[in-house]
């Protein structure tokens, strides 16, 4: 909004049309509903940002042709778009924005960082935030009322990750004892870390050094070095994509090989964009992740669709699109756009339509208790899902074979 | 926990850092000794080669070194227009007028290209960047070895044409003693444009081999003008040598810093430096007196 918006007289004015124009909205049916859409469409996060808006603003147009909210009379969602420049004060002004052009809930925010600020903000207003990809667990234990979050958080994927990896170390007769932690320093990469740091040596894993870098990091051959000089059997990058692509890519330039490149919420180790553009430096780099359920009839169409706009299918697509109809089947069943009924239907959800792997929808303290992450690997041109079993389409390779 | 395995590639890595820090040090210290001014301007006017030679990739689909061969004389044109048609008259013979004007300049030029490319960091994608050259066990970045020898070579061009050209003789002149070069016939305001211009071609320079591996965003100059202004301190407020040598030395600085210290530390050892070098030599390594 620009300055002048709000000098006196205009506020008068619109107030004014909004007192006017208030009772035939009460009357008319059908009307929108506002959804506040907020991403990281610039700054140093802007591709992952644009790629979940993609993503919430396909789920909205399915909805609306669809007839939009039929509770209130077929009412459709009109998206307020909100760019959250990277930062978590960018994150707050949006949703201060959204709110008074009056939404009635807001999806997105992404990074861990500007989840948890922009969510705090909006439980100021008692306004619903449904987080699409922040995976700090402190997101969903504050005791906000207002917070949901439908993915999986820290705790479940660092377990699901390090399980996983001790099965897969097992399954190739245990050749990797070592491990390097490299990680971005705010709130996802640093998480992440500790918890790998605390729980890796329980699991009978050495972990040689823990290293972190700022986002954006423009250089990372001193970190290759070091990688280099420790020779680590795995290296666990956790990092935003591209820092992800950076730091893969001056590791092949530096002739790193490890037996394994096993990313927990690695920003580009299973991204097609990735894949597409750097298939060497990607060949062979698993990854704990978000996935979208490769049985899912309703999944694989989005995919053929996104693929046809010759975007990538990257995992802030699906989950953005499942979190909107998350949302709308919440307002469907509250039947109103009112705030607090909406947030009392996200807390009773059951929904299913959604294009994850997951169990049953259940919200507990705002966290979904079906969220799951898979393992890819990249294998060839692809990215194939390698576990759990009951979704995978490849096997593990490992150790990388030596080029 | 550090070998000679990373001791001599992070060695050999700052070096090649540093030469680009060099470079633009080398800008900064020239317009120093002549015009006896800080530049403020500076880190907005290498913000703005770096979008030049961005969009000469992005558009035309020119290489950043061949842009080169023509940003460095644009560059030089716009540095001789600016001092002499704006700061220059603006700055009515007062120097601390010209570091007021630089300044506003910066202000200008940045929030100019803030309006008109928005806060987005961009990047291109060249073949080459992620080559290596072998030296012993280190690999080194192709981008980065040609900055080296680039920066090298001018360094040693500017060198020979500030001791060997009646216009480089014409600025040693004007930086010793301006009123008696004026009454020698030299044309001060020309050669303070000259000499701007000339600062301002390093930038296009700097800018075309930084962008095959750096990024571009309205605020990316001034991270390097900060180092710049350290190097220009180091080495000794208007002394070719050393910005060249300072601009290595910062790049070595940087490099073990970021090895020992963590990526997130890195930059402090250059201002622990900063400090100390004002501290104990306020002159700088070349610098004939405070």
């Amino acid at each position: 909004m620009s300055r002048d918006n709000l000098n006196r007289r205009r506020f008068l004015q619109s107030t004014a049309a909004a007192a006017l124009s208030a009772p035939s909205i009460a009357r008319a049916q059908g009307s929108a509903v506002k959804v506040g859409v907020l991403h990281p469409v610039s700054g140093a996060l802007s591709y992952s940002g644009q790629q979940g808006r993609i993503g919430a603003q396909l789920a909205i147009e399915d909805i609306n042709a669809a007839g939009g909210i039929k509770a209130l009379g077929g009412a459709k969602i009109e998206a307020v778009l909100g760019d959250a420049q990277s930062t978590p004060d960018g994150g707050n002004a949006e949703v201060e924005k959204m709110n008074s052009a009056g939404v009635a809930a807001i999806v997105g925010g992404y990074a861990s960082s500007i989840c948890l600020a922009a969510s705090q903000t909006a439980a100021r207003y008692n306004l619903p935030y449904i987080v699409d990809v922040g995976v700090v667990d402190s997101i969903v234990t504050r005791g906000l009322k207002n917070t949901f979050r439908f993915g999986p958080g820290f705790g479940v994927i660092a377990k699901t990750a390090l399980d996983n990896l001790v099965a897969i170390n097992d399954a190739a007769g245990k050749p990797a004892k070592t491990v390097m932690i490299v990680h971005e320093d705010s709130a996802f990469g640093s998480g992440l870390s500790k918890l790998l740091n605390t729980q890796l040596p329980e699991r009978g894993f050495q972990v040689l050094e823990v290293i972190s870098h700022p986002t954006p990091t423009r250089d990372f051959n001193n970190v290759a070095l070091k990688v280099r000089a420790q020779n680590p059997d795995i290296v666990i990058p956790a990092n935003y994509y591209n820092e992800y692509v950076l730091f893969a890519r001056t590791m092949q330039q530096q002739r790193v090989r490890p037996k394994g490149i096993y990313s927990v919420l690695g920003g580009a180790a299973s991204s097609y964009k990735f894949v597409k553009e750097f298939p060497e430096a990607a060949q062979y780099i698993m990854d704990c992740n978000h996935w979208f359920d490769p049985k899912n009839q309703k999944a694989l169409e989005l995919k053929k669709r996104i693929d046809a706009r010759n975007e990538f299918y990257t995992y802030e697509v699906y989950m953005n699109y499942s979190c909107i109809l998350l949302l709308a089947d919440a307002i469907e069943r509250a039947g109103s756009a009112d705030r607090a009924r909406i947030i009392g239907a996200l807390e009773n959800s059951t929904f299913g339509g959604h294009l994850m792997p997951y169990g049953p929808t259940k919200f507990v303290n705002g966290q979904n208790q079906g969220a799951a992450p898979v393992n890819t690997q990249v294998i060839g041109n692809d990215i194939q899902v390698i576990l759990p079993a009951s979704f995978a389409s490849a096997k593990a390779v490992f150790p990388m074979p030596r080029a | 926990m550090v070998s000679s395995v990373i001791l001599v590639p992070a060695l050999l890595n700052g070096l090649m850092t540093g030469a680009v820090y060099a470079l633009v040090a080398l800008g900064l210290t020239l317009i120093y000794g002549v015009l006896h001014i800080i530049n403020f301007a500076h880190g907005a006017l290498l913000t703005a080669a770096l979008f030049a030679a961005f969009f000469a990739n992005k558009l035309l689909g020119i290489d950043p070194y061949v842009a080169a061969l023509f940003l460095a004389p644009l560059f030089f044109g716009i540095g001789y227009a600016l001092q002499r048609f704006v700061i220059g008259p603006a700055a009515h013979g007062e120097d601390r007028n010209i570091l007021l004007v630089t300044l506003g300049l910066a202000v200008m030029i940045e929030n100019a290209l803030l309006y008109a490319f928005r806060a987005d960091t961009r990047t291109i994608n060249l073949s080459y960047a992620f080559d290596v050259v072998e030296i012993g066990n280190s690999f080194l970045a192709v981008p980065r070895v040609v900055a080296f020898g680039v920066v090298v070579a001018i360094a040693a061009l500017l060198w020979f044409a500030m001791r060997w050209t009646d216009t480089g003789k014409a600025i040693r002149a004007v930086a010793k003693e301006k009123l008696g070069a004026e009454l020698s016939g030299i044309n001060v305001a020309h050669i303070y444009a000259v000499t701007f211009g000339l600062g301002t071609a390093c930038l296009a320079v700097t800018a075309c081999l930084l962008i095959p591996t750096y990024y571009v965003n309205p605020h990316a100059g001034n991270a390097f003008v900060l180092i710049a202004f350290t190097i220009v301190v180091l080495g000794g407020m208007g002394s070719v040598a050393g910005a060249m040598l300072g601009g290595l030395f910062v790049g070595v600085v940087e490099s073990f810093s970021g090895l020992y210290l963590g990526e997130s530390l890195g930059q402090i050892g250059i201002f622990v430096m900063f400090i100390l070098v004002l501290l104990f030599r306020p002159s700088g390594l070349f610098g004939e007196r405070a």
